[in-house]
């Protein structure tokens, strides 16, 4: 087990070395510069941008800039926003506890929901819950998430007000970030009702978030099911006389699982391209909203060493999932 | 330290929260985006100078509330010299300086820190000009303040004397802007001396109406009064900015009640917001111009008559109600009306496409295709440049003109709408820093600016018009001012290096309880007026 993970962990450094690469290069390959984008309508006069860039460090060839940055990251330095000239490292660690907090209650709603439909509707295939659930799937999958945010705001705050607008805590309470999650951060204040502001305010953009992972985890739930049902081995269990909720539960549900964990894996980075609309829209303020604003102000360390951390931690994310193969499937871990 | 500064600056702040109850009358805005810091110097967003300059700073001399004219503010008084190269300027006295768990000022605002401010932005090897790494002063230098300021002398404690290189009108309205607020000489040696200077960009301290409590990088701002504001005191107790960056979450919020106040309504909403009975809208026209910049170097664009000509083919009143949904009004001049030295006296161009066609056949101009250039993003100046495009493609198809669209990503756009050579048309604007027409006409349309770099995009060079700029630059006759830009605008018209295309009205939609905000037409949002009633 532990060459396991060791070996897994060997494998992530080319593919790291291989994302600097590509960061580097991609955010130089877009069209525009930052110091253009600082100037704005006015302008900046030729000598100036030569001044800014040199003190910038652009004025160096490229590949030079790149070793300079293997160099920097190597001895722990992510470098400097080139907008708020703070460390890259500080900001992503201030931000991504909101993109965690969002991204986990989203893949939670979407397990907790999508799982038990996909069962549902595999064993009534052909029902009229079937029909609606993969109906809905689609229609959640195919969703635009701009458009449903908004919607469901002018719905449930606007028209109902059942739900606050936006942000990740009411203005009210006022306490110092402890670990960055506002939920745990809110009941360590010991101020009363601050729980309950922090996970009202979390509903929306959770189940915004949520809405495409939770149709695909629900229709390859009930493929998967379905597939499994068919088995020789769910036959014979019937055969024995087991219950219907063993052979369900038991049986097909844990053979069944094994693609739709893959499934929930591979939706971490569906989240994050998901949390960039989300966290816009909910005024949430993570990584997603502040990978975008730094690619259109074309902040080149953030937008490289941001896309770095992010690789990094899809990276384990998907290790993580590998290992909990292990687990359910037994066969996977004693090769 | 970097990493945790933002979780100590928190306790920091609660400590100090604790202080004052949160009872408190509490104002909160919807702020548009996040700022890039709170030292104004090195940034120039509007979003940064709100949240920083305007909140928690004061300058030398300020905008009057709802002007662009000049008032006193830490300066209560100067003279300028007969030859207009000496202001010196008189300061008030009895100022204190913001204080906070980590700085108390022991003295009050002097001299000292108004060298402090220019220096640190105008001398390379003052200690603090790149106290954080990359840290440039754009616009020190796009004001060509480094140009213009030969020297400043600290006379006594309360006098300094600025001395500049040549005599420059609009010097006064440049130190009105947040770049040079006033920062806290001993507050930078506090500093200097923990090891913490960048925190002269994190935990501002300044003279302003607004003391800064914390802020949660791209969610909240907090501010408490001053309560030993110089000038009148705040109504408010609390100033929160709520950063909100989609304008239909905005007025959710402001429909909510979760916040009073919004910037940037989107044009699409105001019908909405005027029939809701809890809101109202404060409306005022914005200091700023919407254009078509042709390439008068490149033909048949050299020729005035033709550029006229495609002028009286285009329907502004149309465009003005489609891509401002009628929010704007009808430019003639390059200025916007509100602004001092607009020429009103001169006429607008006639929509009149057989009057074009015929004067584009007199000028010689047979099957002509062009390009226009439509900018990617949105700009008050301009909410929709695609669909403007697309208006002045099909009103030039009427008088023959073949027009195909162009677009770039905005820095590219940018670059190349400025390179020589440049083929067809340019949408762009512009809104003034500073009130001054100069910052509209030198800016935009002086020879000066069209060069690589500038932005004269109409590769406009008149050498009687730039004259008179100049002339009007270093004149501090008002009324010889207000005549000077008159006779310019005559020329510009004369020649038309743009089709002006409109003026835009700025919209601030707040609840119906909120009194005392008085738009900028700088489009600042400041807050020391503001108040709520129940």
């Amino acid at each position: 087990m532990l060459r396991f993970i060791l070996t897994k962990l060997l494998y992530l450094v080319p593919t790291m070395l291989g994302i600097t690469l590509v960061a580097f290069g991609f955010i130089r390959l877009l069209p525009g510069d930052p110091v253009l984008l600082m100037a704005g309508e006015r302008g900046v006069a030729p000598e100036r941008y030569a001044q800014i860039a040199a003190q910038l460090g652009f004025d160096k060839p490229v590949w030079q800039q790149y070793l300079l940055y293997l160099n920097n990251l190597l001895h722990g330095d992510l470098g400097n926003s080139l907008v708020t000239k703070k460390p890259v490292l500080s900001e992503f660690l201030t931000l991504f506890p909101a993109t965690v907090e969002l991204g986990l209650c989203a893949i939670i709603i979407a397990t907790a929901v999508g799982v038990p439909v996909g069962v549902i509707a595999a064993i009534k295939r052909g029902s009229w819950f079937d029909q609606i659930s993969m109906t809905g799937a689609l229609i959640g999958f195919s969703m635009p998430i701009f458009w449903w945010g908004l919607l469901l705001i002018i719905f449930f705050s606007g028209i109902l007000q059942w739900t606050p607008v936006s942000g990740r805590i009411s203005l009210m309470y006022f306490f110092p970030p402890v670990t960055g999650f506002m939920l745990i951060d809110s009941l360590i204040s010991g101020q009363a009702g601050a729980f309950k502001s922090a996970l009202s305010h979390l509903i929306l953009p959770s189940v915004v978030l949520a809405t495409i992972p939770l149709a695909v985890i629900a229709r390859q739930t009930r493929s998967a099911m379905l597939e499994v049902m068919g088995e020789d081995y769910v036959r014979t269990a019937r055969a024995k006389g087991l219950s219907p909720l063993r052979v369900i539960g038991v049986h097909a549900l844990r053979n069944a699982m094994i693609p739709v964990i893959t499934t929930i894996g591979l939706q971490i980075g569906v989240l994050l391209a998901g949390a960039i609309l989300t966290e816009t829209i909910f005024s949430w303020p993570g990584i997603g909203k502040w990978m975008i604003d730094s690619i259109s102000r074309r902040d080149y360390p953030v937008v490289q060493s941001g896309l770095l951390l992010i690789a990094a931690i899809v990276m384990i994310v998907n290790l993580i999932v590998d290992l909990t193969y292990g687990l359910i499937n037994p066969r996977i871990r004693h090769k | 330290m970097s990493i945790f500064s933002p979780r100590i600056l928190a306790v920091s702040a609660l400590a100090l929260m604790a202080a004052t109850p949160l009872s408190a009358k509490t104002f909160v805005y919807c702020s548009e985006g996040s700022p890039e810091g709170f030292d104004p110097a090195p940034y120039t967003s509007g979003t940064t100078f709100d949240a920083s300059g305007h909140a928690v700073y004061n300058r030398l001399v300020q905008f009057k509330p709802g002007t662009t004219e000049i008032e006193p503010a830490l300066a209560e008084s100067w003279d300028v010299s007969e030859d207009g190269l000496t202001y010196t300027f008189h300061l008030r006295k009895g100022v204190k300086f913001h204080s906070n768990d980590k700085f108390t000022p022991s003295r009050d605002f002097d001299a000292d820190d108004v060298i402090f401010t220019f220096m640190r932005q105008a001398d390379a090897k003052d200690p603090w000009h790149e106290y954080i790494p990359g840290i440039t002063y754009e616009y020190y230098s796009s004001m060509e303040m480094d140009k213009l300021i030969k020297s400043i002398e600290k006379v006594d404690d309360n006098t300094v004397k600025f001395t500049l290189n040549h005599p420059e009108a609009p010097f006064l309205a440049n130190i009105a802007m947040p770049f040079v607020s006033i920062l806290s000489k001993e507050y930078a040696d506090t500093l200097d001396k923990a090891g913490t200077r960048e925190d002269l960009n994190n935990v501002p301290i300044g003279t302003g109406p607004f003391k800064f409590v914390a802020y949660q990088k791209d969610a909240v701002i907090r501010y408490q009064k001053n309560a030993d504001y110089w000038g009148p005191a705040p109504k408010i107790d609390d100033l929160v900015f709520a950063i909100t960056p989609d304008a239909s979450v905005r007025l959710q919020k402001l429909k909510a009640n979760e916040c009073q106040l919004m910037p940037y309504p989107s044009p699409a909403d105001i019908a909405d917001i005027k029939a809701d009975p809890n809101l109202k809208l404060d409306e005022q026209a914005g200091l700023n111009v919407g254009y078509l910049a042709y390439n008068t170097t490149v033909a048949p664009f050299d020729k005035p008559e033709v550029r006229k000509a495609l002028n009286m083919a285009i329907d502004k009143k149309a465009l003005v109600d489609a891509v401002y949904q009628g929010d704007a009004v009808v430019a003639k001049n390059p200025i916007p009306p509100t602004m001092w030295g607009y020429n009103d006296a001169i006429e607008a161009d006639k929509y009149d496409p057989a009057a074009a066609k015929a004067a584009l056949e007199a000028a010689g101009v047979k099957d002509l295709s062009m390009e226009v250039w439509a900018m990617p993003v949105q700009r008050p100046y301009m909410p929709n440049a695609r669909r403007a495009a697309e208006l002045i493609q099909s009103d030039f198809a009427k008088v023959g003109v073949k027009v195909d669209i162009v677009s770039y990503e905005w820095g590219e756009y940018l670059k190349k709408s400025m390179e020589e050579g440049r083929k067809g048309a340019v949408i762009l604007g512009w809104t003034g820093d500073n009130g001054d027409p100069d910052n509209f006409l030198s800016v935009l349309l002086s020879c000066a600016a069209a060069t690589p770099g500038g932005a004269n995009r109409a590769y406009w060079c008149n050498k009687d018009f730039s004259d008179l700029l100049a002339k009007a630059k270093a004149s501090s006759d008002h009324a010889e001012r207000v005549k000077l830009y008159e006779e310019a605008q005559v020329i510009f018209k004369k020649e038309e290096p743009w089709a002006t295309l409109a003026h835009s009205t700025q919209y601030v939609p707040m609840r119906k309880n909120v009194t005392g905000f008085v738009q900028s037409p700088l489009g600042d949002y400041t807050f020391e007026n503001v108040d709520l009633t129940e």
